[in-house]
């Protein structure tokens, strides 16, 4: 086990102190008194001695005594189970909560280079885990070592003989337990890889089944998908059955304790060492001993589980983080809008060189059009333009400020952005359009809509503007998204634009609407576009080609078709006929 | 629910001894208090040290022969479920092909994906501690109850109060938090749609500078659940401490009661004592099965889902031989099709007529949702035409065996969608004894046998789930390689040169027109470019088709085609724009 996790973890737990010590003291006293429990009872059972010889008074006081501690035991169980249960969920939501913070304050390239779905699962599988751990850690073992030291106690105070036989043979449990244990983790290895195989399977499959049919490969998918079910058969059976074995096999060694304090108490009782109550009062000790035993397997691999959740979710939140603002940084209120980069190094990946050396001058209001075969590397150029990566060296400068003189929050609010894969909030229309100004007015909202084209598709839409739209848009169309992106833009009225013109996939009436709506953001703005439409390359004032992620040509249209370079070959593939 | 049983077939003799070998240990268990009463009562009592250790070992014996009967159980219930899960699961998936395309998409793949792995475990779960303690835990509540009044009917009157109380009590706690644990569920969904969102538009996020606002609303939403998580635990905080004070002050109960019995002789000190551990072994019996009964809320609703899919009967029937082909007839033909898909109202194609010679080729172009794809779904019967009818070869498509049918076609769809395994694994797909050589050329066709070779193993490099570790193009130029290497008599292109850039889609439709010449191709667009040489060109429009013919022609008569080319910055043939 992990202990610099488990401290980590443990410190989680330090603003709830006072919760804490209330769950212990919770735990302490309803171990006292459940164990107090049984003693009593056999003190009332002594008062029966036998017909004609019962003393009610005696037995009258012990059965008081039994109500009261079976009472404040049930009590101090009911303070830990609310103290555990509020800590727990408590500590896992605070670093659920620090690990989304560190999640928007991470360098991009930490989120561009982890798998989402890993990292959502992080968040919510992990911290889940992590509670459960915390919980089944804070119920079960804390009150489990008391029980057995206290029944320990009380058991050699009442006989010692007897406490030592009990001794003696519980640790067969355990080392039956774990030997168990360890036998089956294997299986259980066995068994989870068969269920990710099949998983993984029907996964695809499933997902796939239009190809699956359309190719007709059902046969050989389901000959396999069998095969995936007799591995799973297989390995499931061991790992259930001999998993299984662990809880008969420990009720049997119970049962050899049992039998054991049974004998060795009633030939003492009948030697007059002990009296017939406290050999009932140790037939209740042998099950209260035992059962804490049988538990910490359990505990112990969920604790573990826990803690390897908890790893995970340390990594995100020991993510680094972007370098804070310099104190001194500028936020201009005004921005003209020039562009420059000197000598531009940059690459994702160190020792592979992308950007080399990478020169720009862009005048105040001017048109820049990005071109390039698909997936050149279009978006690494909005990267650095936005300060969402940093140039390994050279400089970016707007108005002459270089970047990392200004406050990002600054640098970023002079330009309004519209990426290809439009992304919209799981809100209502009006959240996302005033997403850039929560505080606008609705008729700002409204004019916004309008200017972006989007403001008549909006009313049609079953609740207006209060329409929630679903998560990933589902709701909307794909033109629809894209024009509720560029009224957020408008109603923001940025200096700079970037702007993605990809328009497969959108209808042609829409694709009309959403090249005017450009139009009129684009009008005395110095806009960076990834150009798709000719019309849109043609009147840049400069056009960057980029392949492979690099920029190979930059020039005007014309120049660049004089060049008869990479620009040509790709202009007349794409827009001459064959 | 019914047609589940079905699956135990097989299993049946596993089904009934294991709850009647977990039984045979109960009633063993059952015998333990009793015999330490008469080792107390009559060991102690006459100073028998004999007859206790006597008892003691029938006690070991006992023990010995539960440990059987439960392993025996244990072996025959994880037999039963695992076997039952795997005819389940095998059936499910079987089914779940079998689906039309319109009852596939209703359900979702999701959702047929989710009862095909945890529903089915969750039932397979559900039947193993059926088996296991199903019988157990309300065999032994009622036996201690049994016994205690076979040791005496007076003081047993306490059981048969304090077992009520007990089942009272953990069904007014259950009842209460066991629906919340579905708004616990819901809540952790929101969660994880918020981390999703946020990752995903991070860059939007940072855009706008809206960092902290999104952090707040996480937190919120995130302290929300954890409150809600906490108030539910106050609920089921109560259950244990509540029944254990119940069984305590009926221990009580018991020994005062016992004391007043036993002052006339009525009843000894062991029995009093075994009462006592029948009132626990009560309590803990009650407590099982109320986790049981977790497990089993959380198995039917599973076993409802699974029973779901299972009811669906395929909607689409085709016929035990092929009607035969019509020499001479055109290769496909469209007869005044009309077609609505289940859940819309408009119709996504409406009488639409074509028909096309064997060789030739077909462009399709329109705008998003006009009517393309369904076209396909519609040729390669994915879905029935509502009205009109589709013929391939002069036959009706519903004329065709399935196989028959889909061995005509090659089909690219609009998503590049791979498997893992092997390049070969994937281009074998459709034709399962395809040559090296066929599936070269294939590659070569596709513009993908480049990258192909580049690839250490060449036709053997391995393709992770999805096709992760390619590129959008050259997943799509795999899955045209899949269909070219089958060698269909009709090839169908669903936008398929999406991710390709415009050089390259070029290359691949000057190889297509090389070495296809006997192929039928359909190549659906949205580029005029891509189709503009096509013998013959659909235009669709809001599901109509509104022109139809060569480029040159429908320049001149189309007005929609037009405005296409228009924006698309192709004007008049060899002239540009």
């Amino acid at each position: 086990m992990n202990g610099k996790t488990l401290r980590r973890v443990l410190g989680y737990l330090r603003p709830y102190r006072a919760t804490l010590a209330a769950a212990c003291a919770g735990a302490l006293a309803s171990v006292l008194f459940t164990l107090l429990g049984p003693v009593f009872t056999g003190r009332a059972i002594d008062c029966i001695i036998g017909p004609g010889a019962v003393d009610f008074s005696g037995a009258a006081r012990y059965l008081c005594l039994v109500a009261v501690s079976a009472l404040l035991a049930a009590a101090g169980q009911w303070l830990m189970n609310v103290g555990t249960r509020t800590l727990s969920s408590r500590a896992s939501n605070d670093m659920r909560s620090e690990a989304f913070r560190v999640l928007n304050r991470t360098p991009l390239k930490f989120i561009d280079g982890h798998s989402h779905g890993d990292l959502i699962s992080r968040m919510v599988n992990d911290a889940e885990q992590v509670a459960e751990g915390l919980l089944q850690g804070l119920t079960q073992l804390l009150p489990g070592v008391v029980t057995i030291f206290g029944t320990l106690c009380v058991m050699t105070a009442l006989s010692p003989a007897i406490a030592l036989a009990v001794v003696l043979v519980t640790p067969v449990s355990i080392v039956f337990a774990g030997f168990v244990a360890k036998r089956t983790a294997g299986f259980f290895k066995a068994q989870s890889a068969a269920q990710g195989r099949l998983s993984g399977f029907v996964n695809e499959m499933v997902s796939g089944q239009s190809v699956v049919n359309a190719f007709d490969y059902t046969g050989r998918c389901f000959a396999d998908f069998e095969e995936i079910c007799d591995t799973l058969y297989d390995t499931g059976l061991k790992s259930v059955f001999y998993s299984s074995v662990t809880n008969p096999g420990t009720r049997f060694v119970n049962a050899i304790v049992y039998a054991a304090v049974g004998v060795l108490g009633a030939i003492s009782a009948i030697g007059g060492a002990i009296t017939v109550g406290q050999l009932s009062c140790f037939l209740t000790y042998a099950n209260q001993y035992t059962k804490p035993f049988n538990e910490v397997t359990g505990v112990l691999t969920q604790l573990q589980t826990a803690l390897a959740g908890a790893e995970r979710l340390f990594a995100v939140i020991d993510a680094e983080t972007e370098r804070p603002d310099a104190p001194n940084a500028l936020a201009p209120a005004q921005c003209a809008g020039r562009v420059t980069a000197a000598h531009v190094d940059f690459s994702y990946v160190p020792d592979v060189p992308l950007i080399e050396d990478f020169n720009l001058e862009v005048k105040p209001g001017r048109r820049i059009a990005i071109v390039g075969p698909t997936g050149c590397g279009k978006t690494t150029l909005i990267n650095l333009l936005m300060r969402f990566y940093e140039v390994n060296a050279g400089e970016i400068a707007v108005d002459g400020n270089p970047l990392p003189t200004l406050r990002r929050n600054a640098l970023r609010g002079m330009y309004g952005m519209v990426l290809q894969e439009t992304w919209l909030k799981c809100a209502t229309v009006r959240e996302n359009i005033a997403y850039g100004r929560p505080n606008a007015a609705e008729e700002d909202i409204q004019a916004a809509a309008k200017a972006a084209y989007a403001h008549s598709f909006i009313k049609r839409l079953p609740q207006g503007y209060d329409t929630v739209i679903a998560p990933g848009g589902g709701n909307l169309s794909a033109g629809q998204k894209q024009l509720l992106c560029i009224a957020r833009i408008m109603l923001c009225q940025p200096q700079m634009l970037i702007l993605d013109e990809a328009t497969s996939s959108i209808d042609t009436r829409t694709e009309m609407l959403v090249q005017q709506a450009f139009e009129r953001l684009m009008q005395g703005r110095t806009s960076f576009v990834v150009a798709h439409r000719l019309s849109t390359i043609q009147s840049a004032d400069c056009i960057l080609v980029m392949n492979a992620g690099r920029i190979i040509e930059q020039g005007t249209h014309a120049q660049l078709l004089a060049k008869r370079g990479f620009y040509a070959r790709l202009y007349e593939s794409q827009f001459a006929a064959e | 629910m019914r047609t589940l049983f079905r699956y135990f077939k097989g299993y049946r003799g596993q089904l009934i001894l294991g709850p009647a070998f977990k039984l045979a240990e109960a009633v063993l268990e059952l015998l333990v208090p009793l015999l330490m009463a008469d080792i107390i009562d009559v060991g102690v009592k006459s100073a028998d040290a004999g007859y206790v250790v006597r008892r003691g070992l029938l006690l070991l014996g006992l023990g010995a022969v539960g440990l059987v009967c439960a392993l025996t159980c244990q072996y025959f219930a994880a037999v039963c479920a695992q076997g039952f899960g795997r005819s389940l699961r095998r059936d499910l998936f079987r089914r779940v092909f079998g689906l039309s395309q319109a009852q596939f998409g209703a359900q979702g793949a999701d959702s047929l994906i989710t009862r095909l792995t945890s529903d089915v475990n969750q039932v397979q779960t559900g039947v193993n501690m059926f088996i296991r303690l199903a019988i157990r835990a309300p065999f032994l509540t009622i036996g201690s109850v049994l016994m205690a009044f076979a040791i005496n009917p007076k003081i047993a009157m306490i059981f048969l109060a304090a077992t009520p109380l007990i089942v009272l009590v953990l069904y007014a706690v259950m009842s209460r938090s066991l629906p919340c644990y579905t708004d616990i569920q819901r809540g952790q969904d929101t969660i994880a749609r918020l981390a999703g969102e946020n990752l995903e538009g991070a860059r939007v996020i940072r855009a706008f500078s809206r960092q902290n606002d999104e952090i707040a609303q996480f937190e919120k939403t995130g302290g929300a659940l954890s409150e809600l998580t906490i108030r539910v635990g106050r609920l089921s905080a109560l259950l244990n401490p509540a029944t254990s004070v119940i069984a305590n002050l009926a221990i009580v109960g018991i020994v005062w009661w016992g004391a007043h019995i036993a002052q006339t002789g009525g009843v000894a000190q062991g029995q009093i004592i075994a009462l006592v551990n029948y009132m626990t072994q009560t309590l803990l019996a009650l407590i099982v099965l109320a986790n049981l009964i977790v497990t089993f809320t959380k198995a039917i609703a599973s076993a409802k889902r699974v029973s779901e899919v299972l009811a669906l009967q395929s909607e689409m029937l085709w016929p035990k031989q092929s009607a035969p082909a019509q020499p001479g007839a055109p290769r496909i033909a469209f007869k005044n099709v009309s077609f609505a898909y289940p859940d819309a109202g408009d119709h996504a194609v409406e009488g639409i007529s074509f028909s096309l010679e064997p060789g030739q080729t077909l462009g399709v172009i329109g705008g998003t949702g006009c009517g393309k794809t369904t076209l396909v779904r519609l040729l390669t019967r994915e879905y029935d035409a509502a009205a009109g009818t589709v013929c391939v070869d002069g036959v009706d498509v519903r004329a065709y065996t399935a196989r028959d049918l889909r061995a005509k076609f090659g089909v690219v769809p609009q998503t590049a969608r791979l498997f893992s395994g092997t390049v070969r694994s994937n281009l074998t797909l459709g034709a399962p004894d395809a040559s090296d050589e066929t599936l070269w050329q294939a590659l070569e066709i596709a513009q993908g046998a480049e990258f192909v070779r580049g690839k250490p193993g060449g036709l053997d490099a391995p393709v992770e789930e999805g096709g992760k570790n390619l590129s959008g193009g050259q997943k799509q130029r795999l899955t045209i390689a899949r269909a070219l290497a089958k060698r269909p008599e009709i090839l169908i292109l669903d936008d398929a040169a999406s991710a390709l850039d415009y050089a390259t889609d070029a290359a691949l439709r000057c190889a297509l027109r090389a070495h296809t010449a006997k192929m039928t191709v359909v190549m659906i667009s949205q580029r005029a470019s891509t189709i503009r040489s096509a013998d013959r060109i659909l235009v669709l429009d809001d599901g109509r088709l509104c022109g139809c013919g060569t480029h040159e022609a429908l320049l001149k008569s189309c007005a929609v085609y037009r405005e296409i080319c228009r924006s698309q910055g192709i004007a008049k043939e060899g002239e540009k724009a």
